[in-house]
């Protein structure tokens, strides 16, 4: 990796300006309010895809379950706001005012304990990264400490999103059931369905996804991002070398799951609910493609993957339905068998060199030469 | 007296919840064991596993759609010939993804996982747009129907005894290809050790397409046993898969007859704890469970010692 300048090499300045300028300045001047709050909803997905990119690509740790972490965290300011929206006024027509709707329908007549804390704004907050992170500890620790690595590893977040969602769907006096969280109005006094307000969480969401995209570059030029890789292609002689491998494993997949959760809870706002088909084996599978379309090993990838192939789904199903889940699975196929570092891969292998021919200023001489995938 | 039942009562309730468990044990059986074979043998990751035992309860569906429109006197007996027909499509189908996707990415397990379910997205989709988005039941021949009292309150559905009869059947036939037969010998050396396997004369291409293809044409005569208890819908097979991973993980990747065991033990608890919480729980309680267990034992509860 080329360790020209701060954080990035000038050609990746280059490519972080054209990201900011399409998301801050091109996008919102071209579309309507009703397909930016869509590209919004886009872009929280690719927090996901950006926490994917350091835990699969950098760390070859595939997780199938990081709709699990999305979720929580998208639930976690569902909560929230689904208390604010419940005060004894508005809901005085309830058997037991001051409750969410959910729960009155299902016969529970006072707010759970464990939505309490969510009265408060703060402890939202800390929860969002709280939550998630701790949980993924758990599921962390217990698995990389004994060693359960690869397909395993796939294996288990899969059926931890299965049981996750069918708990949601289970419990529906307390978690909304099947609807999910919906109906969500005001955050801290402030409408969260108007235009305008649309209009500032989407700046405010790529602001955060352009933090978590320096955040995750500059662990990815840190020491830790250097045994990370050490550690996907070499597991053995890292841990031979004196490295607690199953720390850094937990620590990565810890880290993936706060920044998927932050994307959740910027969707909650955005599209004013949540529920559990955000959260299960469908989605995080999906979240999977994202980052795999975009490059597995690029974070601008991951952005524009989860942009594009979102983008494809809307416009597919729009207009042909039927067609869709076969676009989709192709995407998977053709990614893995003839591009398995997806777009970018493509930017690095023909569109660079035809640029740095034209352009030679842009992008400077000499690439340095890009770390190979796992396996 | 236990709660609101007398014991008698209690009993067969034991009892029907304890069959009703052996009928989802045989479902299991029947899934697992396909995937056991491309699991556990090969160490493939086929996501699309639940779609090709669809294919093989849409053969099923087909043939009793044709059997009644134009032979009806062979009704009776049709299931046996759509069972063989279902077991050669979906063996037709896994020998072509074979050699379509999965010889390429055999280096490269999670990529597999990727491009299987890439492959379980497109079936889904012609399913649906073949045979349409509503789930479609078979009719069965007037023998299978009823059930067979046993005391007061116990009842044995024909086909529930049918098909536990038939994965009976399927698993020792199973257990006698891999252990028995020479191809089970060439199979397993591949398994254990490729490259001397291929250095003895053993065709291990030639090996890894036809187990693959085995495994699914097991998942397809899965597939038909399904229609008999249950309706077949493009999506089914998804809600299948993870269980059906979990019990050949829980069971130890590599051994059938922990592959067996591990299919009792989680079929069982579920139906068992379904009667004392509602489904969801049930299902929850059991899948927590198994995940709690295999994260004190990730090699699953057989494990099999193989030098690598």
């Amino acid at each position: 990796m080329p360790t020209v300048g701060f954080l990035f090499s000038k050609k990746e300045w280059l490519y972080l300006a054209i990201l900011a300028a399409l998301l801050l300045i091109v996008l919102p001047a071209s579309v309507d309010i009703f397909r930016l709050n869509l590209i919004g909803k886009y872009l929280t997905y690719a927090f996901v895809a950006l926490g994917l990119v350091l835990l699969w690509g950098n760390g070859g740790i595939l997780s199938l379950g990081q709709g699990i972490f999305f979720g929580l965290g998208g639930y976690c300011m569902a909560m929230f706001l689904k208390l604010e929206a419940s005060t004894p006024e508005a809901t005085k027509i309830q058997s037991t005012p001051g409750i969410p709707d959910f729960m009155d329908w299902n016969q529970v007549t006072a707010l759970p304990f464990w939505w309490q804390p969510f009265h408060s704004f703060t402890f939202t907050l800390l929860a969002i990264i709280l939550v998630p992170s701790v949980f993924a500890f758990i599921i962390g620790a217990a698995m990389f400490k004994r060693r359960v690595g690869g397909v395993y590893f796939a294996i288990i977040t899969q059926a931890v999103a299965a049981i996750l969602t069918i708990l949601i769907i289970g419990q529906q006096g307390y978690t909304g059931g099947v609807n999910g969280i919906t109906d969500l109005r005001t955050l801290l006094g402030w409408d969260i369905r108007t235009d305008s307000a649309k209009l500032i969480l989407y700046f405010i969401n790529a602001g955060l996804l352009i933090g978590v995209l320096l955040l995750a570059q500059a662990v990815r030029m840190s020491k830790f991002g250097r045994l990370l890789i050490a550690m996907r292609d070499r597991e053995d002689r890292v841990r031979f070398s004196g490295y607690d491998v199953s720390n850094f494993k937990i620590f990565i997949f810890c880290l993936a799951a706060a920044i998927s959760a932050i994307g959740g809870a910027m969707f909650t706002l955005q599209v004013g609910f949540m529920s559990p088909s955000f959260v299960g084996i469908v989605p995080s599978i999906e979240m999977v493609i994202f980052a795999a379309v975009g490059g597995r090993l690029s974070l601008f990838g991951a952005i524009y993957g989860a942009l594009l192939v979102n983008a494809a789904k809307t416009t597919f199903s729009e207009s042909f339905p039927e067609l869709w889940l076969f676009a989709m699975g192709g995407l998977f196929i053709a990614v893995v068998m003839a591009f398995p570092f997806g777009l970018a891969g493509v930017v690095k292998d023909y569109v660079e060199p035809f640029v740095a021919r034209r352009l030679p200023v842009l992008l400077g001489r000499g690439r340095a030469p890009q770390p190979q995938a796992a396996q | 007296m236990i709660g609101d039942y007398s014991y008698s009562e209690f009993f067969s309730i034991l009892a029907m919840q304890g069959f009703a468990g052996l009928i989802l044990f045989s479902v299991f059986v029947l899934m697992a064991l396909g995937l056991a074979i491309i699991f556990g043998q090969m160490g493939v990751i086929n996501m699309a596993h639940g779609e090709f035992m669809i294919l093989g309860a849409y053969v099923t569906y087909l043939c009793s759609v044709v059997v009644t429109d134009y032979v009806p006197f062979l009704f009776p007996v049709y299931f046996f010939v759509a069972m063989a027909l279902a077991f050669a499509a979906s063996f037709g189908l896994g020998v072509l993804v074979e050699w379509a996707l999965i010889r390429h990415l055999y280096r490269r397990p999670l990529d597999t996982l990727l491009a299987t379910w890439g492959l379980s997205l497109a079936l889904q989709q012609l399913y649906r747009s073949v045979f349409g988005a509503r789930e479609v039941g078979v009719t069965l021949p007037d023998w299978m129907m009823g059930s067979i009292s046993l005391g007061d309150a116990i009842e044995i559905p024909i086909n529930g005894l049918f098909v536990m009869g038939l994965t009976m059947i399927i698993a020792a036939a199973v257990y006698f290809i891999m252990f028995r037969s020479s191809w089970g010998k060439r199979v397993r050396a591949v398994v254990q050790n490729r490259v001397m396997a291929g250095a003895v004369g053993i065709n291990t291409k030639q090996v890894d397409r036809m187990t693959f293809g085995l495994g699914c044409g097991i998942a397809g005569i899965a597939g038909s046993a399904f229609t008999m208890i249950g309706s077949t819908g493009p999506t089914a097979g998804q809600l299948y898969i993870v269980d059906t991973f979990l019990v050949v993980v829980f069971g130890g990747a590599g051994s059938l007859i922990g592959t067996i065991a591990s299919a009792f033990t989680i079929s069982q608890a579920q139906s068992t704890l379904e009667f004392f919480l509602s489904g969801s729980m049930a299902k929850v309680l059991t899948l927590l469970t198994v995940v709690g267990i295999l994260m004190l034992r990730p090699q699953g509860l057989f494990s099999l010692n193989i030098r690598r």
